[in-house]
Formats: C-alpha cells, sequence, structure tokens
C-alpha cells in the first residue's frame, strides 16, 4: 500500500533519464560506503558515522525523485540527526496523502475569542523554532476587515470590547504563487492539495516568501530555537521533522496527524470550536456543510490565489 | 579575465599559454599608486570575507532582515548592479550598429564594466541565500531547475548567459588585437546583436522578478521594466564616464571627448525619461490612494510615524533632479567638473532609488499589514563592500591587461608592436 502511493507521488516526467539513473548509481555506492564506513569506526549508539551522514546530506536528493530506500535511509538519517543534535528519540514517516482526500480549513470568526491556543500549540506540535509562529491571530476593529488596521501584537484580557479575532495561517492555495517562484522546485502542492517544503532541497533564496500574498512563510535566520526537552517525536519529512538553518518553513495542516485521520493541532486545541478541518471532496463532511450552508469569504480572493481557507460567521 | 580564458582555450588559435603569462604580468606589474589601489580592493574583499564567514557559520541571523523584509541590501545592490552590466549596450550600439569609430576604441571598457557588474550582482545574490551549500540544486539535469515557471531561474539563465556572451566577445577581440590583427565583423557581430538584446533582457527579467509578485502592489507595476532600463541608462553611462576619464588619467588608452559626450548625452535623456516614469508613478499611486498606495506613502511620505526611508528617497530625486539639470543644460555639461558631479549625483542617486527605495518599500506594510523598518547592519554593509571590491578588482586587472593590448604596446611574441591606436589619435 505504501509503496503504491510511493509510486504516485513520483514525478513521472523526471524519472528513467540517464543522467539520473547515473547519480543515483553513484549516490548508492556513496550511501553503501556512508554505511560501511559507519558500521567500521567506532559505531557510535545512534548508528551511523557523522562524516557519511554530512556527505549523504549533501548529496541527499530532491524528495519526489527518491526511490523507496532512499526515503528510508534519508528517515534513518533525519532520526540520527535529532539524536545527535537534541539527544532526542523521534520517528520521522513520510506518510502519503489519502486518496480522494483535498483539505481545507474554515474558521468560524464569531466564535474566535482570541486566545491564541491555536497558535501555542502549532509552535508544540511542529517543533516550532521558539521565535516562529505559523498561526497569527490579527485583532480586528468591528466594522472593518483591513488587515493594516488590525493588531498583530495585541496584549491583555481578550476579547476586547469592539473587536473580533482573525486567525491567518498558510491559506494552501490551490494556485500558490511561493510554488511558481521556487527556482528549484522545493516547494509544491502535494494530493492532498497542501502545499510543502522539502527542508533538505530548499536554497534560501526566499522569492516564495515575496511571492506569498498572506505573509505564511517563515526563514530560519539561524538555528532553530527548539528546546530538546519539548521536541514533539512524531514527526514527519514534508512537516514538523526539525529544520536546519537557511530555509523556509510553513504550516503544512499537521501532515503527520491529519494524514493519520487526526485533526491538526491548532483545531484541537481551539477551545472556542471556531475551527472547522476537514475533507473538501468528501460531500458529508462538515467543512462541505460549512461552504454549502454559511456565507463565507477568503482572504484576497481578488488576487487569483484560491486559497483552501475560507473565514465564515454566525447568523 | 583568468576565470573565463580555460573555457576559451580550444577555440581560440593563440599561443594561448604565452597570451595568459602577458596578461598575469600587466596585472601584476604597476607603480605605487596601482598596488595602493589593488591592496585596498583586497584588504575590502578580505574584511567582506570574514564578515561573510561570520555570515555562514551563525546564518543570515547577522543580517537585519526579518520575515517581515525577507530581502534586504544584497538583493538591491543586486538590482542596480543588473543595471549598470546592462548599460554596456549604450556603448555597443553606437560602435556596432551605428559604426562609430570613436565609441569602437572604448567599447571594450564597456564589456569589462558589464562583466565586473554581472559577477557583483551574481554574489549579491549568492550571498543573499540561506544554504549556498546547495547551489547545485540549480544545475538541470542533477538539480532540479524550475524554469521557465519561476522568474529566479529566468534571471539565472539571463545573467549567466550574458556574462558568457559578454567574455566571449571581449575575449575574441582582444585575442585578435594581441595577434595584430582587426577582429572579423562577421565572427563577432552575431554575438554582438544578440548581446545587445540579452542587456535589455537581462533587466527585463530583473524587473519582472518583482513585479511578477501581485501580492506586493507596489512591484506590481507594468511600468517597472521601462523603468528600470531607464534608470540604469543613467546609472551606467554615469559610470562609465567616470571610469573612462580615470583611465584616461592613468594610462595613455585614447578616450575620445566625443565618448564621453555620447555617454553624457545618453545619460542625460535617460534621467528625464526616469523622472517622467517616477511622475507618472507618483500620479497613479497618489491620485487616488488605494490600500496598495500604502507602500508608496511609507516611501515619500512615512506610515504612522514610520519614515526610515523618507529622507533617502527625497535626497535620491533631489541627486537625479540636479544631475537632469546640469545634463540637460548644456553649457553647464560642456564643464568637465559639473558633469562629472552630475554622473556621481546619478550614480548615488540611481543607487538608492532602484535600490533600498524600491526593494526594501515592496515589504513595507508587509502583505498582512505589519509595518517593520529596515535598514543594513555593519555585516550587510561590510558584505556588500567585499563583493564591490571584488567587482572593482575584476575590472582593475582586466583592464589593467587589455589597455596595453588596446594600446599595440603588447603583442604576441613576432608579431610587430605597430598599429597603436593610441598613437594615431
Amino acid at each position: 500500500m505504501s509503496d503504491k502511493s510511493n509510486d504516485q507521488r513520483r514525478d513521472p516526467g523526471a524519472d528513467p533519464q540517464p543522467t539520473d539513473l547515473a547519480r543515483r548509481r553513484f549516490l548508492q555506492r556513496l550511501g553503501v560506503t556512508a554505511l560501511a564506513a559507519g558500521a567500521t569506526a567506532s559505531a557510535p549508539a545512534w548508528g551511523g558515522s557523522t562524516l557519511g551522514d554530512a556527505f549523504a546530506d549533501f548529496f541527499q536528493d530532491h524528495y519526489q525523485r527518491m526511490d523507496a530506500d532512499e526515503v528510508k535511509e534519508t528517515l534513518a538519517r533525519i532520526e540520527r540527526k535529532a539524536k545527535r543534535r537534541y539527544g532526542v528519540d523521534i520517528d520521522c514517516k513520510d506518510t502519503p496523502a489519502i486518496p480522494g482526500v483535498v483539505f481545507g480549513y474554515a474558521i468560524n470568526i464569531s466564535k474566535c475569542r482570541g486566545y491564541r491556543d491555536c497558535v501555542h500549540a502549532c509552535v508544540e506540535e511542529n517543533n516550532l523554532s521558539r521565535d516562529t509562529q505559523y498561526i497569527r491571530v490579527v485583532e480586528m476593529h468591528h466594522g472593518s476587515l483591513n488587515l493594516h488596521e488590525g493588531d498583530h501584537y495585541y496584549q491583555g484580557t481578550v476579547p476586547e470590547p469592539g473587536k473580533y479575532y482573525l486567525p491567518m495561517q498558510c491559506m494552501q492555495c490551490d494556485n500558490p504563487p511561493c510554488v511558481k517562484a521556487c527556482p528549484v522546485e522545493a516547494t509544491w502542492m502535494e494530493q492532498d492539495g497542501v502545499v510543502v517544503v522539502d527542508y533538505d532541497w530548499c536554497i534560501g533564496c526566499r522569492y516564495c516568501m515575496a511571492a506569498c500574498p498572506y505573509q505564511a512563510r517563515h526563514f530560519n535566520w539561524g538555528d532553530p530555537d527548539l528546546p530538546p526537552g519539548e521536541i514533539n517525536p512524531d514527526t514527519h519529512f514534508l512537516g514538523n521533522r526539525p529544520r536546519p538553518k537557511g530555509v523556509v518553513e510553513k504550516c503544512h495542516f499537521c501532515l503527520q496527524r491529519t494524514r493519520e485521520g487526526r485533526m491538526p493541532a491548532c483545531q484541537e486545541a481551539c477551545p472556542t470550536g471556531a475551527r472547522i478541518f476537514g475533507n473538501l471532496l468528501d460531500p458529508n463532511s462538515e467543512i462541505r456543510y460549512v461552504l454549502e450552508n454559511r456565507a463565507v469569504f477568503r482572504l484576497k480572493e481578488e488576487l487569483g490565489t484560491e486559497p483552501k481557507f475560507w473565514y465564515f460567521r454566525d447568523v | 579575465m583568468s576565470e573565463a580564458m580555460p573555457e576559451q582555450q580550444t577555440r581560440a588559435p593563440l599561443p594561448f599559454g604565452r597570451f595568459l603569462l602577458d596578461g598575469l604580468r600587466q596585472m601584476l606589474r604597476g607603480n605605487a599608486a596601482y598596488w595602493a589601489w589593488v591592496t585596498l580592493l583586497l584588504a575590502l574583499i578580505g574584511i567582506g570575507g570574514w564578515y561573510y564567514y561570520l555570515q555562514l557559520s551563525q546564518g543570515l541571523v547577522t543580517t537585519n532582515m526579518t520575515n517581515q523584509v525577507s530581502w534586504g541590501f544584497y538583493i538591491a545592490n543586486f538590482t542596480f548592479l543588473v543595471g549598470v552590466a546592462a548599460a554596456a549596450v549604450m556603448l555597443a550600439i553606437p560602435a556596432y550598429i551605428f559604426h562609430r569609430d570613436d565609441i569602437k576604441t572604448v567599447v571594450l571598457m564597456g564589456d569589462t564594466m558589464a562583466i565586473s557588474a554581472v559577477i557583483m550582482a551574481i554574489l549579491f545574490v549568492v550571498v543573499d541565500l540561506g544554504r549556498p551549500d546547495r547551489i547545485w540544486h540549480l544545475l538541470p539535469g542533477i538539480g532540479r531547475f524550475n524554469f521557465p515557471e519561476s522568474m529566479l531561474a529566468w534571471d539565472v539563465v539571463v545573467l549567466n548567459g550574458y556574462l558568457l556572451l559578454n567574455l566571449v566577445i571581449s575575449f575574441y577581440i582582444i585575442s585578435c588585437h594581441y595577434r595584430g590583427c582587426e577582429p572579423k565583423l562577421r565572427f563577432y557581430f552575431p554575438f554582438v546583436v544578440v548581446a545587445i538584446f540579452w542587456a535589455i533582457s537581462i533587466h527585463t527579467v530583473t524587473a519582472f522578478l518583482f513585479s511578477a509578485n501581485h501580492g506586493r502592489e507596489y512591484w506590481h507595476h507594468a511600468i517597472l521594466a521601462p523603468r528600470f532600463i531607464a534608470s540604469a541608462f543613467c546609472s551606467g553611462p554615469a559610470l562609465m564616464i567616470l571610469g573612462l576619464q580615470i583611465i584616461r588619467r592613468i594610462s595613455n588608452y585614447p578616450i575620445p571627448w566625443s565618448v564621453i559626450n555620447h555617454l553624457a548625452i545618453v545619460m542625460t535623456v535617460s534621467l528625464q525619461i526616469t523622472l517622467f516614469f517616477v511622475a507618472a508613478e507618483l500620479f497613479t499611486e497618489f491620485y487616488n490612494e488605494s490600500e496598495g498606495a500604502m507602500s508608496g506613502h511609507y516611501l515619500f511620505l512615512g506610515l504612522n510615524g514610520h519614515d526610515a526611508l523618507v529622507p533617502w528617497i527625497w535626497s535620491a530625486l533631489a541627486m537625479l533632479g540636479v544631475a537632469t539639470l546640469i545634463g540637460t543644460i548644456h553649457p553647464l555639461r560642456r564643464k568637465v567638473m559639473l558633469l562629472n558631479i552630475a554622473c556621481v549625483l546619478t550614480v548615488i542617486g540611481v543607487w538608492i532609488e532602484k535600490g533600498m527605495g524600491f526593494v526594501i518599500p515592496g515589504f513595507v506594510p508587509s502583505t498582512i499589514g505589519e509595518i517593520h523598518e529596515y535598514a543594513p547592519n555593519l555585516h550587510e554593509v561590510m558584505v556588500s563592500l567585499g563583493i564591490w571590491g571584488i567587482g572593482l578588482l575584476i575590472f582593475t586587472l582586466m583592464a589593467k591587461a587589455a589597455i596595453p593590448i588596446e594600446c599595440g604596446e603588447l603583442r604576441a611574441p613576432g608579431v610587430k608592436a605597430g598599429k597603436n591606436i593610441c598613437a594615431t589619435d
């Protein structure tokens, strides 16, 4: 099952080129040598050799071009790196998209009280650097939908009278300008509609950040500030695995959870039930009910980015 | 120059080793002033290198850039330099298309400037990368090059192509002169024509790089590419006028006054067009001010008490205005001192106007309305100075080797050292 969906994910156009095969054979030999070096050297507790891993890191292929073996080796290497760097045993998986599922989100802004529980749950779930937040809740004046007039850094007791709260995160655009912008195809939209980043392929040019109309992309300006004791060990290659410095990251609808049928951390954390997450292709899903029965809107719809992220009000 | 030569080796039917050696010998031979200049540049490069090392080891956190203003001083310099590189056509077109022989004698210096400027532009992008170790991901085949989707991929293609074209043309011409023969027009003319269109393309693509982003309304204007090219034809000729005068002072390379005058007129007309374009943009932005005009408001007037860029842009516009006046009034332009002042004002004015004054307001306010101001810090300035040092050093070394060949003083063994263009003028 997993092999089959792996094939689904593969880029058919890029595969059978001779240069590609030669390179792959070369990389495989490299991997073998690296493993051998790991076995013969001091054999540290986490297995594998640092030098071999560094070498394999450098030559690591684009995720969509890896075969099943390469993915397996890469995931193991990521786990070893986390152990070395943070002293934590993580599990890194690459659960593929569930066929027939496209994720969407709808926020009930009359229920959101601005508690920011979603923001903090997201930080913990997704192993975010403690100076980065995927979710931004903006305190807005009643009577205005102008983001420029909102308060992005509100403090004190919420909800404040006369204010409402607008949570923003990656809109998972169906026509994502960031994907177009990337010069190395390090970011793309998955089968389930989630725009992901291969953190090991990104060159850190930040053109995607210039292209994103929603300020949804975040750069690792330095080494992520991630307290080892707070690491979530349940990680996904395209999701919440520990990130290196110098690359861009973004909200990925908690792939590590949602591809296994769970809700994203922000949805679970919300105490008011303002967050509706689900499968847009399932006519019986709650999100489909909202889209079909409520007056919904999307941010900057005029740009044609087709966000899969809606807002609505009760009444 | 030494970078270019190995790839040319097979094409050039000339004593290549000797050519290289002679060139190197010229670069290593000079008076005290020459060495003082080279040492200064090497010192700049060394300091810049140290700050780049710090940036590499700690990450771009050493810069003042943020998630809100995610491009800064580096990309500002990059944008300016692509324009300088493109401006070489302002010598190539009259020299090769209109057969102006006076300009033909200095066209090689224009190419040399273009080569240095493109290399600097590329370096400014490289130091802006979070992961320069992964730059091979751009190579088609072993990497994944998002061409033709990504405008940045287009920029990689056109900049490297332009560098290559200029290297080929300069190398062919200089190697012919080295052997004491005239370059054959039918060989290099096709390259020259391609290079002329290519020069326009590098700056157009760089403008599209910005104007493609419909989420950032300050950049999302159709006038951007024409405006970029107009201002490039201000700053490029201005730099050439200054550079050519320096070359004339320190060497016996013939720089006819008619060439300087040609460049001064190009600069003046381009300045007039640039100011017109700026005015057209200001009118459109401010007559009925929409939300998209907030960046322009921030730049020119300040926004909610944030006004870091206001003095920059007004001084830039004042400089461009004064330069335009000097250039437009003939008696003023004909005074060398005033012309030089106009050139300096133009270079600085354009550097601000399309650098800090263009790149930064695209990010302020952010696409979701935050106002984060930006100014470069010491690290960014030092790394940038290092890159300018590299560019100036490349120009210096290439010019140092090329001038004696162009003057007919340096020839391949066995070739008579006659036909001295420096003597005929």
